[in-house]
């Protein structure tokens, strides 16, 4: 097999409060591969932001990575200099987040902006990058480049802003792209139209994707893996088919069964009693274990390990050993 | 049968959106209206969920303020059990049917006084209106609402800041019962919300809608959530209703090119690989509104006519294309 483009090994993340030391990420490990998308969903709270900052190196204290180890085609991030950080950031990993308006100086057109961003990552001369960044708006869909790419951020719409944005992330030719909520501010038409755009990525370029999102649905159009997350652990991994039609995960089955469909009937959703549990008072166990149905003694005091089961992976002690199907 | 409960009839709002005076003068420009809302016309019937949908800037909120009373319309009238909202002449029955109407809104956070003790914030409606007078009995009908919307009575000491995203809506939910409210208007109660969160709330509206017999007006943007909620939707695109049906039929069988185009765009769990009506082009800006129906820069199905004449609702869907000739869905 060959080497995955981001490879994160039991990751740790903590932030020092006047209460002590919180920790939000708690041992997450996954990989993506050349142009895969894995969708890394959850609830506020559970450390999907969190982990794609980390991976950008964008954790500010008092944030730090506390342990584990983060890989991007081999060479280790997690623990760079600042500076060598800053030339990875942009040329091998791009960044969409979820407010283009915010990701973008409104005071300057987006070409300069472009441009820019080009000719620090790659030696092109001010009228070569002009020409590259026309090409790039073009290919995010930005009609009549030639003339928008004098625009200020401003003069877009919030679709169109989030196109510019991607066409900011891409413009280095990046291996990764984190896109954290990148559809959230946008209506579902735009955000159809932005969520293929996402995919065409992964197909044309071979970029590799993490998508962080709290919306299943858009998981489930777009990604090739999902990682379902819950208070700062990976809860179950695995293909977007079997995660979405057959969740082990007690939480995953929670959440796919609390999302109304379009196809559903008219039944009452299934309930998670309770909320996600605070940083300050993450049980112990399994941190799922208040709100379990399934929840026995072990859940209590031993916290789960993913556990592989076919082609998913899941951390929960129903798994493990012999009564395999008290969970169905 | 009786007359609807909700009568919403032509309403319209017009906001003006033009440069001060001054500036009018000294760089030239002229006056310019925003129409957010125009001849929007339906019922409600006691008991039901009517739910709007609409992207961003169709104008269900405003229409949803027109309704409560929050916004006065342009022009066009809304009668709640036959109660005029807009008649001057009525304002001493609408100030009896007040009581009866209430709202919860999107951001739980920004809709409670974040200076105000729970029990302060519930027994507000009650107090406001006269409803039950001495405080140990208006303390004990606080407990008993918290515990109908899965609080507990002693909540009630607490401030808002002391509870979370799910739990804020349902003291809002508290609120809005507090007052006996048959009709409450729900602006994206759950859009705030995490889903699992969602689904809990969700949940109680309908427990407390079998239980009392409440009637929605149910306002979003998703249109999964509407599915599941709504007997009855209308669907918004630039102010005016494009179209309106059963729950159950609108999506089942959309007829107004918009509604497919939204509901194909809606990302989906049960990834069917269900035919996609391809979207294409943004919302117009609603200051310039393209002549005709507004949908014809968008729609697959436009021809002359679109371009020259708004359509009118006719048989719940405005739409030429629809309206005048068969066309093959």
């Amino acid at each position: 097999m060959t080497e995955p483009v981001l490879s994160v090994r039991n990751l740790q993340v903590e932030f020092a409060s006047r209460r002590g030391t919180l920790r939000a990420i708690d041992g997450v490990s996954f990989d993506i591969a050349k142009g895969e998308v894995l969708g890394v969903v959850g609830e506020s709270g559970a450390g999907k932001s969190v982990t794609g900052l980390s991976v950008i190196g964008l954790i500010d204290p008092p944030g730090r990575i506390a342990g584990g180890e983060i890989r991007l085609s081999g060479l280790r991030i997690d623990n760079l200099p600042p500076e060598e950080m800053r030339r990875i950031r942009g040329k091998r990993i791009g960044m969409i987040f979820q407010d283009p308006l915010t990701s973008l100086n409104p005071l300057y057109r987006i070409g300069d902006q472009i441009v820019e961003t080009i000719r620090t990552h790659l030696n092109l001369s001010e009228q070569a990058a002009r020409r590259r960044a026309i090409e790039l708006l073009a290919e995010v869909g930005i009609p009549a480049p030639e003339k928008r790419i004098d625009g200020y951020p401003h003069e877009f719409s919030g679709g169109m802003r989030q196109r510019v944005v991607i066409a900011l992330a891409i413009c280095a030719e990046p291996e990764l792209i984190i896109a954290d909520e990148p559809t959230t501010a946008l209506d579902v038409s735009v955000q159809a139209q932005i969520i293929s755009l996402i995919k065409r990525l992964g197909r044309d370029h071979g970029t590799a994707v993490m998508l962080v999102t709290h919306d299943m649905g858009v998981i489930a159009e777009t990604s090739d893996r999902v990682a379902v997350m819950y208070a700062g652990r990976v809860a179950e991994i695995g293909p977007v088919q079997d995660v979405v039609k057959n969740p082990l995960h007690p939480y995953a089955k929670g959440l796919m069964g609390a999302i109304p469909t379009l196809a559903g009937d008219d039944k009452r959703l299934v309930q998670i009693p309770g909320s996600m549990p605070r940083l300050s008072a993450i049980p112990r166990g399994c941190s799922f274990n208040p709100r379990c149905a399934f929840a026995f003694d072990r859940c209590r005091v031993e916290r789960p390990e993913p556990l592989p089961r076919g082609a998913q992976s899941v951390a929960c002690h129903l798994y493990d050993s012999v009564p395999t199907e008290s969970a169905a | 049968m009786s007359a609807p409960f909700v009568q919403v009839r032509n309403l319209r709002r017009v906001f003006d959106v033009s440069k001060p005076w001054l500036n009018r003068v000294l760089e030239g420009g002229h006056l310019e209206y925003l129409k957010a809302v125009d001849s929007v016309t339906f019922d409600i019937r006691k008991g039901e969920t009517f739910a709007l949908v609409g992207e961003s800037g169709s104008g269900k909120t405003t229409v949803a303020r027109m309704v409560v009373g929050l916004l006065p319309p342009s022009s066009g009238n809304v009668l709640i059990d036959g109660v005029s909202m807009t008649d001057p002449r009525q304002a001493p029955a609408r100030r009896r049917l007040r009581r009866r109407i209430q709202m919860i809104f999107q951001d739980p956070y920004a809709s409670l006084n974040p200076r105000f003790r729970v029990d302060a914030i519930i027994a507000e409606p009650i107090r406001a209106f006269d409803l039950i007078q001495g405080e140990r009995d208006i303390q004990a009908r606080v407990g008993e609402l918290l515990s109908l919307v899965g609080l507990h009575p002693d909540d009630r000491l607490k401030y808002p800041h002391e509870f979370s995203g799910g739990q804020r809506q349902r003291i809002a939910i508290a609120r809005a019962l507090a007052s006996d409210a048959e009709f409450i208007v729900c602006d994206e109660p759950t859009s705030a919300l995490d889903v699992s969160v969602q689904a809990q709330i969700l949940n109680l509206m309908r427990d407390l809608q079998d239980k009392f017999g409440l009637t929605y007006m149910f306002i979003s943007h998703n249109l999964a959530v509407v599915r599941h909620m709504a007997s009855r939707v209308g669907v918004m695109y630039l102010g005016r209703i494009v179209e309106i049906a059963e729950g159950r039929e609108l999506f089942a069988r959309p007829r107004m090119p918009y509604t497919k185009m939204l509901l194909g765009a809606v990302p989906d769990l049960a990834m069917s690989g269900r035919q996609r009506v391809p979207v294409k082009g943004d919302i117009p800006n609603p200051i310039d509104p393209p002549p005709g129906c507004a949908f014809n820069p968008r729609c697959p199905l436009a021809f002359d006519l679109c371009r020259k004449e708004t359509p009118e609702l006719i048989d719940g869907v405005a739409c030429h294309a629809v309206n005048t000739a068969p066309v093959p869905a």
